[in-house]
């Protein structure tokens, strides 16, 4: 009883703890990225002992504790207490998201099996859309209680954005759940082990390639970061929802946006690209299709399985981070005819072609 | 008691607390705000029943669709002035809410006969589950409840549109 407890507690731990890291590097990637594409030198003022560490120092050390220690500015006319909340509201779901996403398949210590994903239940796309949708409510309350012209329009581009999108994300997985027949994560990750044609890995982007870029689209803009950073529009509406914030509740709202892109990586990666499976890789080692057979004691499996499972996640958060400083900004309308007027028929005639192939060729007959 | 007990009496007074405040607070964005809350904890109340798709939909369309739509009129007509607190209807109301929950306890403490309780299955109101029955034993009904809807959808367009 206790060790359950404990494992299910270190589980937790565990995730949340990557799941923020990772964002802080993300940090990193993303002035040193930048300024990688933009032929700069960028962030290295930072030292300690003469160690910069490629700005390291600068991101990881510097920035936070110049944000900790900024005043915390609450507008005269705002509202205290919701100006306080609101980022909380916008760190909590990008949060707990992770909860459902497999991390890997199970691990054997002794007699008990531990299934390396937080919370197995057999709803775990939907509880994603759930959380993913209580994500405006913190940009929505902190545009508001900022009484703020600029915030106020940002918030309401916000959740116009964030609405209109969801609608195109959630329609384009549906492609992904007739494939596998399942909502539970941990069941896709499974299924896109098995082989097509004796080599093939079963991963999503192989039967849905539309739902792929339909779903990534719609998830990048799910971030609000460029090119669909109309909620912020720095040379429109300032920095919109983001203007009457400082100091610590600014880190959270800009620790929520890089969990959020590690959690888009996470899901694309479960849904599209095999989540943990390395190929080949079984339960007991390699089996390739050629015959041979390495086989491997069973940590050694789970450790690369989660090693692969990171790794694709690290690739896909530098992926948004490249998008970012590589693509344009879209204008208001240009989003939102991009949302309406093609992403959401594009996602409906892939759930009816997905539907007539289902029918006609069954997979698993 | 047990910790499934601690959790539900935890969770059923942040409800309570959440929904009275839903009703007393003088601010409509408060109000929502805490209406969100409250339908929240009923979401996570679901999950601890193991239902957790009944909670995730709770979230997904009431905290998630709805309630984001509530706020966005709060906010597009921005109500500064609290509103007044009309002390007669405030007063009839507590009233009857209290002599309600006067009845309700005494009727719940009499001594309830508990029903005959159906063993749930493992897949009982699994998505599986929901969508078999939907799909077959009660397709009409689905079926009128979605035209329902689009007509809903259909006619709230064409208001928005007459006003050009």
């Amino acid at each position: 009883m206790i060790i359950d407890i404990g494992i299910i507690a270190a589980k937790c731990i565990i995730v949340v703890v990557l799941v923020l890291n990772l964002a802080g590097v993300l940090g990193w990637v993303e002035r040193k990225g930048s300024a990688l594409i933009q032929d700069r030198i960028g962030a290295n003022r930072a030292s300690i002992f003469g160690f910069a560490g490629m700005g390291l120092i600068n991101t990881m050390v510097a920035d936070p504790l110049k944000f900790l220690t900024k005043e915390d500015f609450i507008p005269a006319q705002g509202d205290k207490l919701l100006h306080t909340l609101a980022p909380c509201m916008a760190l909590f779901p990008a949060l707990v998201t992770f909860a459902v996403i497999p991390f890997g398949d199970v691990l054997v210590v002794g007699e008990r099996v531990i299934n390396l994903q937080v919370a197995n239940i057999n709803i775990g796309i939907l509880y994603i859309f759930a959380m993913a949708s209580l994500g405006v409510y913190g940009i929505v309350i902190g545009a508001w209680a900022s009484n703020n012209k600029f915030s106020l329009l940002g918030g309401v581009r916000g959740s116009a954005q964030m609405i209109s999108y969801e609608i195109a994300m959630g329609l384009s997985v549906i492609g992904i759940l007739m494939v596998y027949g399942t909502l539970e994560l941990q069941e896709i990750a499974r299924a896109q082990g098995d082989l097509f044609w004796g080599w093939l890995p079963q991963w999503g982007i192989f039967f849905q390639p539309l739902a792929f870029l339909l779903f990534f689209t719609a998830a990048v803009a799910e971030t609000k970061r460029i090119p669909f950073d109309l909620p912020e529009g720095e040379s429109e509406i300032v920095a919109g929802y983001l203007v009457e914030y400082s100091g610590g509740k600014f880190l959270m709202f800009f620790a929520a946006e890089f969990a959020e892109i590690v959690v888009v990586a996470g899901l694309t990666t479960t849904l599209f690209f095999g989540g943990w499976q390395v190929p080949y890789l079984l339960g007991d080692g390699f089996h390739f299709p050629w015959g041979s057979t390495w086989l491997l004691p069973q940590f050694v499996v789970a450790l690369l399985q989660v090693a692969s499972f990171v790794g694709k996640v690290v690739f896909f958060c530098w992926l948004q981070i490249m998008i970012r400083w590589t693509v344009p900004r879209f204008r208001y309308d240009q989003v939102m005819r991009l949302g309406w007027k093609m992403l959401l028929p594009l996602a409906l005639l892939n759930v009816m072609i997905t539907a007539l192939v289902i029918l006609y060729f069954p997979l698993n007959p | 008691m047990t910790g499934a007990e601690l959790l539900f009496f935890i969770l059923a007074g942040l409800l309570i607390v959440s929904s009275l405040l839903v009703v007393f607070q003088r601010n409509v964005v408060y109000s929502a705000v805490a209406l969100v809350a409250a339908l929240f904890f009923i979401a996570v109340l679901f999950f601890t029943l193991h239902a957790p798709m009944v909670g995730v939909l709770q979230i997904l369309v009431y905290a998630g669709a709805i309630m984001v739509l509530f706020l966005f009129v709060i906010m597009f007509l921005n109500p500064t002035a609290l509103e007044p607190r009309r002390s007669f209807w405030w007063g009839l109301g507590s009233g009857a809410a209290l002599l309600l929950a006067v009845a309700l306890v005494l009727f719940l403490s009499n001594g309830l006969p508990s029903p005959e309780l159906a063993a749930g299955t493992d897949s009982f109101g699994s998505p599986r589950e929901l969508a078999k029955s939907l799909f077959t034993d009660f397709v009409l009904a689905f079926e009128i409840a979605s035209v329902l809807l689009l007509v809903a959808i259909v006619g709230a367009v064409v208001l928005a549109k007459r006003e050009r």
